[in-house]
């Protein structure tokens, strides 16, 4: 066999043979050398468009057209890769997705919620430019990435026709008959088994063929998960670079924004005040835990995590906590007793007092609106998201929204457009016209409702770095943020400036 | 059958005797320990296959968590052997105890390990139907209590959820267990269900969840075409009992603010599948998927004590599932009451012990085998031994398993011709061959539209 004899051929060889691809699994790390302001622009530049997957992602249907169209206006303006583009482009593309990728993984391998948000933004990412792939591409794709299933036999199919048809999402006028039907373990289909949207036996599923985009996903999110674990361990050799701990820490910062984990206002707050500022400044997710509360003298656990963590970014100390929730526990049925047992603990541990001592952070709207939903005896989650819609509106019409309010907002809903929802009660609770913010947070609920209340005085500049710029409330789309990023890279440059090097080839 | 009046304020003179002479601690070893050999490390046989080193200290590094005395809670229990087990339990004399996950070091030991190197790797499959939360649903009782005409809900749950583990998931080894107070657990003991990932155990426990939403939701339960043979298969099941649950013994429809209830629960448009939603929303099993999904969630031990009620954590027997009665479980005041009553046979049995020429040890062991049988525990250990014989034979057979596979995987390399027609599937050490008819081992499919 030949080896090239020129090295940078070699070098360019393999690099067409690694993005000869337009999709690929990351399985590998780039191994070339690369200039400091390039790993910036980069991983922004991904980050940018994975903040963009997620917002599209709580705004509309995934995949539908406007999703499906929004998101590739992103990728082309970010130079990410695409369908269209010549050879030579499409390599650059690749090349910057790949390390794009990496980088980021160094970013959002170090908590369990960094690393849920990226890989649900990667996984979502995925899905979409698996599904723009031509036919004969996700053929390739899935030769090359070794995923064979074994396909069952005729008479197998047989005897299992009509519960495969029924199971089965098989598109119109495609029968049973003419599609080949794999037989998966059901570990390999975690997405298709929790959704029901599959016919499941002994331990198997039977997938047609034109489902089997999920078992690659769910492959894909596997793999990455266990692949930041590993690097969530290496990470103390990376983080002693200097260059790149101020980058890596910045990037995963931003992505939460203001993350409220830092009180800002411990002890400002007293308890008395509590019970009118859930009327005036509260979120109506935490107005409901809020009144629940009062009402049972008692929450779950599952509220109890997010009121008393909402609580605790809004400024009220451990101390205060403690009173707050032991006065009304006792007026239930606990005794004073019990409470400091076993209910103490766990607030102690809201504000990293006790166990492994992590200084837990408020949930986001994401966090509250995507996991843990409540069940029977529960009061948390999104109102927006949980509530029927009847319940929904009569709960705002007692708080005295106006009736074309109240419309206004159960549009939002059936939209699935719940933080606009959110923001809507927000215009009509305090009477402005048009929120300056895009609500991300119940705690940035609070602030900017506290701004407004208190006319503007005791501005707190709480930079959300990556901020959407505010809606115009006719078209209520989401536009990508172009202002605050430039500021952004410019800042990052300016920090690494004086740091910047560039390698050599040996 | 009374259960012997049982009084809170006893359990610490009951507690040492519980230990001492009725908790059933080989069978509980057996369990935990898989089939895992003798603690004492053996010679590996040559030719056999190197256990799966998580196997290897599969008891030892299992986590138990105590609640003791005055509410103190102890967590990161482990255990070298079953003598050890027994000899810290009946020191401590825990008024509660949960099994957790095997992890990757012993527990007691975790502060020793560098941080982050301590993990969870296994952990049975669980399941935890509380009856406080169909408290929407019933109208007999409410929080706590229960009664025999809402203690239908459970058997519901029995029926459905243990029918969908085993046909649908192809899970084998299933133990119910009754919680002691107001519900019932399930441990799902299969290696593959061991083996699972958080995200799997959340996966399996949204399949089953069909009621859906928190006290904001009124209609819970929502069905859409086509109907999945899961659900169909559920309705089946919940239409044998929903006459005498839901119409007689709850009386639904006879009483005014249980009837405005249904009625909320249609909608102005009639929905094509109402009535099948109804009854879905009144019998279907509730569980709490928190519970499900975590490998290192700690849950009640079996023939562990339910402190408020006195009752013992009982496995339920599946053949007897509708006649199963919650307040015929015994308690453990009963349990220890009639250790003391002397029984006919009793002197028999002493005068056989003295006969044969055992030592001191291997009498002691066989008093405790007696003691249990005496009471009202023994028709339960029973069950929860022929429950471990199921098992047993499938860590045998497993062996046999894995010496065929490396037989058969030498034949193949001896085959000149790659095999037409079959495939191996190795998952967990199975070995199953799979006619594939006009599929060929590594066709690539020619058409991929979608």
């Amino acid at each position: 066999m030949q080896f090239p004899s020129k090295k940078s051929k070699a070098v360019t060889d393999i690099k067409a043979e690694l993005y000869s691809q337009p999709l690929q699994f990351y399985g590998q790390p780039p191994l070339e050398n690369i200039s400091l302001s390039e790993f910036e622009s980069f991983a922004v530049d991904r980050l940018k468009l994975l903040k963009t997957v997620e917002n599209l992602g709580v705004s509309y249907v995934k995949l539908n057209e406007d999703y499906s169209k929004k998101l590739d206006n992103e990728i082309r303006t970010l130079n990410f890769p695409h369908g269209a583009g010549d050879a030579k482009e499409q390599t650059e593309k690749r090349r910057k997705d790949h390390i794009s990728h990496f980088i980021l993984r160094l970013a959002y391998c170090q908590t369990e919620d960094l690393r849920r948000w990226f890989i649900q933004q990667e996984v979502d990412l995925f899905k979409y430019r698996f599904k723009e792939l031509k036919c004969g591409e996700k053929l390739e794709f899935l030769h090359k990435n070794n995923l064979q299933y074994n396909t069952i036999s005729a008479e197998e199919k047989d005897n299992l026709r009509e519960k495969l048809a029924i199971s089965s999402y098989i598109a119109s006028g495609v029968k049973v008959e003419e599609q080949d039907f794999y037989k998966v373990p059901f570990q390999d289909a975690l997405d298709l088994v929790r959704t029901r949207k599959v016919y499941l036996k002994e331990g198997y599923v039977y997938i047609p063929h034109n489902e089997i985009v999920t078992i690659v996903l769910n492959d894909f999110r596997t793999r990455l998960s266990k692949a930041l674990a590993l690097t969530a361990r290496s990470l103390p050799a990376v983080h002693s670079d200097e260059r790149l701990q101020p980058l890596l820490n910045h990037l995963s910062h931003s992505y939460l924004g203001q993350d409220y984990s830092v009180q800002k206002n411990v002890g400002k707050i007293s308890l008395e005040q509590i019970d009118s500022l859930a009327g005036k400044s509260f979120p109506l997710c935490m107005r409901q835990l809020h009144q629940a509360l009062r009402d049972q003298h008692h929450l779950r656990h599952g509220g109890r995590m997010q009121y008393g963590l909402f609580l605790k970014g809004i400024g009220l100390s451990l101390e205060q906590a403690l009173q707050f929730w032991r006065m009304e526990f006792i007026r239930g049925k606990v005794d004073a007793d019990k409470f400091d047992k076993a209910y103490a603990y766990s607030i102690r541990h809201m504000f990293g007092k006790e166990g492994k001592r992590a200084d837990y952070t408020p949930y986001s709207c994401m966090k509250v609106i995507l996991s843990n939903p409540p069940s029977q005896g529960d009061y948390h989650g999104c109102p927006f998201r949980h509530s029927d819609p009847e319940l929904l509106k009569q709960k705002l019409q007692s708080y005295k929204v106006s009736p074309s309010g109240v419309s206004q907002i159960l549009e939002l809903v059936k939209g699935m457009h719940y933080q606009l929802a959110c923001q809507k009660y927000f215009e009509l609770t305090h009477n402005v016209e048009d929120t300056a913010f895009s609500l991300s947070h119940p705690n940035q609920y609070f602030t900017e409702s506290q701004k407004v209340l208190g006319g503007g005085k005791d501005v707190k500049r709480e930079t959300d770095i990556l901020q959407r710029p505010q809606e115009n409330s006719a078209t209520r789309g989401l536009t990508a943020a172009r202002e605050p990023a430039v500021d952004e890279s410019q800042h990052l440059a300016e920090i690494t400036k004086n740091l910047e090097t560039d390698f050599q080839d040996a | 059958m009374p259960s012997s009046d049982y009084d809170p304020a006893c359990l610490p003179d009951l507690l040492p005797l519980y230990y001492r002479r009725l908790f059933p601690f080989a069978q509980y070893y057996r369990w935990l320990n898989y089939g895992g050999g003798k603690c004492r490390g053996r010679e590996q046989k040559p030719g056999e296959e190197s256990r799966d080193p998580v196997q290897k200290n599969y008891f030892q590094n299992r986590e138990f968590s105590f609640t003791l005395k005055d509410d103190i809670y102890v967590r990161y229990q482990s255990f070298s052997s079953q003598s050890e087990m027994e000899k810290e339990m009946q020191k401590m004399n825990p008024y509660k105890i949960d099994i957790g996950a095997v992890y990757s070091h012993r527990p007691n030991q975790h502060n020793t390990v560098k941080s982050g190197s301590f993990q969870a790797l296994e952990k049975e499959l669980v399941f935890d139907i509380d009856m406080t939360d169909y408290d929407d649903v019933r109208s007999c009782c409410s929080a706590a209590d229960i009664c025999s005409k809402c203690w239908t809900l459970m058997t519901i749950a029995i029926r459905i959820l243990d029918k969908a583990l085993r046909q649908d998931f192809g899970f084998h080894h299933l133990l119910w267990v009754y919680s002691g107070r107001r519900g019932v657990h399930c441990w799902v003991c299969d290696e593959a269900a061991r083996k699972l990932s958080a995200a799997a155990r959340s996966a399996v426990a949204e399949y089953l969840s069909l009621v859906k939403g928190g006290e904001e939701t009124v209609k819970k339960v929502v069905l859409t075409d086509p109907i999945h043979p899961f659900i169909r298969d559920s309705l089946t099941e919940v239409k044998r009992y929903f006459p005498l649950y839901a119409l007689q013994d709850q009386n639904i429809l006879g009483r005014k603010e249980s009837e405005e209830k249904v009625l909320a629960l249609s909608t102005a448009k009639k929905r094509q599948y109402f009535e099948k939603e109804i009854m879905l929303q009144y019998c279907y099993p509730r569980l709490d998927v928190n519970v499900s999904k975590g490998v290192n969630h700690l849950l009640k031990s079996p023939f562990s004590v339910h402190p408020k009620t006195g009752r013992i954590s009982v496995p339920i027997d599946l053949k007897d599932v509708d006649k199963f009665d919650p307040f015929a479980v015994p308690t453990i005041s009963l349990i220890c009451e009639e250790l003391d009553r002397p029984k006919a046979d009793e002197d028999e049995a002493k005068s056989e012990v003295t006969k044969g020429k055992e030592n001191e040890q291997d009498s002691t062991e066989k008093r405790k085998i007696r003691d249990y049988k005496r009471t009202s525990l023994a028709k339960y250990v029973k069950y929860f031994d022929e429950f471990l014989a199921g098992m047993v034979d499938s860590w045998k057979g497993k062996l046999l398993q894995q010496s065929e596979v490396a037989v058969a995987l030498a034949d193949l390399d001896a085959e000149a011709v790659s095999p037409p027609d079959i495939t191996l599937s190795l998952r967990s050490g199975v070995l199953s061959h799979s006619h594939l008819g006009n599929s060929v081992l590594s066709r690539r499919s020619p058409q991929f539209c979608v």
